[in-house]
């Protein structure tokens, strides 16, 4: 059985992001480049079902669409564990043409389970899953918290409101999993980033396909205005200042 | 998803003269630093106390003896590597820094570059993982600063060695498995040997009371007739030579890792400075707070340099003990006044220990200390220039 898992490369979630070119990209000067932490996750999560004795896992590959800038997110993800990676040669220009991309190489490579984060961590827009099951053909299971597999069958977790629903899937299909699907990322150890130097990463060539939007323009949030202190004796204030100044009553 | 905030400065875009492996490593060690240090070292720092169960994860996670061959439990790395693993763990604290420097630079290093094929299958493989804890004995209660001096000794009894007198300052000395002794043979050169736990006549009392290295163990090594093998001697080194290319190793990874408690109070600092407003704005926009905050990034950007330009002098074997005695000396001294300075960016909420600039405070008076004082290493410069040892 063999696992590919969607890895997209994402800045620190603490990076101070600054707009440039007329607010049509962003700074990637110094910007620290992380695994998307739900793909990383997820990649957690494929590792410790390999490591499961007598799992049917006997293979788990990583992909990401993206520019060679990419490669080092890559390669992280061996040295965590991953046996190879793909790189599709591109930059990533939407949800689509990412879902699209690595459709083609799932359809060439036949992975029993394809494994995507809920988002990614940089524009959040949750739709690669979704849509590469749709281009595949095969069933997808939303919001995945578990996954497991028992007697060769695969079981997955859902968590719904009060409680979790339990679903069970043929291979193959795509989950599409948020937090609790491991607990914590794995961190690579220095014997996993030395094997990593002879690990394949196969760079593709992307295949035809056009993006279906186009990012033109981003805007900063507006800055947060400064928190007023009321003191406890003058509590109308706090009245007339929503009325006056919030305009909220 | 380490939610701990860091933003570690890099004004002269240093990443960019780091491998992507390098920086894997780098980033891997922090992320553990986050997970399993942060929370905790504050309050392991105040009971005095050890966080004896990071040993196991330092071993899984590949920080003891990164630059040792893999055939014997290392990871085949370089020293840019080595030093980058210095950096983040002495970020989490000087004291956790100090136990892998110890495994690595004054363990593990001595026994695979002085040691026996047996004795590095015997031990090796075992320090990697932190099955076996290391300690380094060199230092004596009369004789730091010159150990040449040092009164331990070793009598040849035949078939056996046997083994007395005194270390001091010995990190991790009370729960050692293994002892590198430095101690001097019949004819007065000085051996190094391997001490094993359980050896009758060893006895290792701990050192209390300390200010500095709190979440570290300091203690004695004492030998009373301790019977040693002969094939405990490392029979590949005799004289000074040997303990001192042992610490040339460590000192350069205190070099590197120094950095790290700087950073780590630079960081913290300059998010205070931009949280705590006085006089209607943030404490960073007043000059005197940008001069502490911008000398503080200026001497961090040079001590990464220094520090990078070795690590590649050492990967190509050019790297000298007076180089490295002058990073040392320069980055320890650098990270000293940082911790002081962005501990007052604080204000008063510099000396609790809801921020780290105290405890690294107390910890680099320690490493100001050890490993060559910073006085001698200013001197081991200046026989460099002149020909002439000042520290004889």
């Amino acid at each position: 059985m063999k696992i590919l898992v969607c890895i997209s490369n994402v800045p620190d979630t603490t990076t101070k992001i600054k707009l440039v070119n007329n607010n049509s990209g962003y700074d990637k000067t110094g910007v620290q480049w992380i695994i998307n932490p739900w793909d990383e996750l997820a990649l957690t999560r494929a590792l410790l079902l390999k490591e499961e004795q007598g799992s049917p896992i006997t293979e788990i590959s990583v992909i990401n669409v993206g520019t060679k800038d990419t490669e080092p997110t890559l390669r992280k993800a061996l040295a965590v564990g991953a046996d190879d990676a793909i790189r599709v040669d591109a930059e990533a220009k939407d949800a689509y043409y990412v879902a699209a991309q690595i459709a083609e190489v799932v359809k060439n490579n036949g992975y029993d389970i394809v494994l995507c984060g809920i988002e990614s961590s940089d524009y959040n827009g949750s739709a690669v899953g979704g849509m590469l099951s749709e281009l595949l053909d095969v069933p997808s299971v939303s919001s995945v918290s578990g996954l497991f597999i028992e007697d060769g069958k695969v079981k997955l977790n859902r968590e719904i409101d009060g409680g979790t629903q339990v679903l069970a899937t043929e291979t193959p299909f795509v989950a599409i999993v948020q937090k609790g699907i491991a607990l914590d990322p794995r961190i690579p150890a220095m014997r996993g980033i030395m094997m990593a130097r002879k690990k394949p990463l196969v760079v593709l060539p992307p295949a035809d396909i056009e993006a279906l939007t186009e990012y033109i323009d981003y805007e900063m949030p507006q800055a947060k205005s400064a928190c007023k202190m009321i003191d406890e004796d003058n509590a109308g204030d706090m009245i007339r200042l929503l009325h006056e100044e919030a305009k909220a009553i | 998803m380490a939610n701990i905030q860091y933003n570690p400065p890099d004004h002269y875009l240093v990443d960019d003269l780091l491998s992507d492996e390098h920086k894997i490593v780098r980033d891997a060690t922090r992320d553990w630093v986050n997970r399993s240090v942060k929370p905790i070292i504050e309050e392991y720092f105040e009971k005095a106390e050890f966080p004896r169960h990071l040993v196991k994860e330092l071993g899984e996670m590949g920080a003891f003896g990164p630059f040792i061959p893999s055939q014997y439990g290392g990871a085949d790395m370089d020293y840019i590597s080595y030093g980058l693993i210095m950096q983040e763990l002495e970020r989490g604290d000087s004291g956790i820094r100090s136990m892998a420097s110890v495994q690595t630079s004054l363990v593990m290093y001595p026994i695979w570059s002085y040691g026996t094929e047996e004795q590095k299958l015997k031990f090796l493989p075992r320090l990697a993982t932190g099955e076996l804890i290391g300690c380094f004995g060199l230092t004596e209660p009369n004789h730091g600063s010159d150990p040449g001096s040092m009164k331990t000794r070793i009598k040849d009894m035949g078939d056996h060695y046997l083994l007395n007198g005194a270390k001091m300052w010995i990190t991790n000395s009370t729960i050692a498995d293994v002892g590198i002794v430095w101690a001097k043979d019949d004819e007065g050169v000085v051996r190094g040997l391997i001490v094993e736990k359980g050896m009758k006549g060893f006895t290792a009392p701990e050192t209390h009371g300390k200010w500095s290295l709190r979440a570290s163990i300091t203690g004695e090594m004492v030998f009373e007739d301790v019977i040693i093998p002969k094939e405990n001697i490392l029979p590949g080194v005799k004289g000074l030579k040997g303990p001192l290319s042992c610490l040339s190793s460590a000192r350069y990874g205190i070099a590197w890792g120094v950095i790290g408690a700087a950073m780590d109070c630079f960081d913290a600092a300059v998010r205070y400075s931009q949280e705590r407003t006085q006089f209607g704005k943030p404490t960073g926009g007043f000059q005197l707070q940008q001069k502490k905050l911008a000398e503080a990034l200026t001497e961090i950007t040079k001590a990464q340099l220094l520090a990078w330009r070795l690590g590649t002098l050492r990967n190509e074997g050019k790297s000298t003990p007076a180089q490295v005695s002058m990073a040392k000396r320069n980055n320890v001294e650098i990270a000293l006044n940082i911790a002081r300075e962005m501990r007052q960016v604080l204000g008063a909420m510099g000396i609790t220990n809801d921020y780290p600039m105290m405890r690294h405070s107390m910890n680099l008076e320690s490493v100001i200390t050890y490993e060559g004082t910073h006085d001698v290493h200013l001197l081991i410069t200046g026989a460099e220039i002149t020909g002439i040892q000042a520290y004889k």
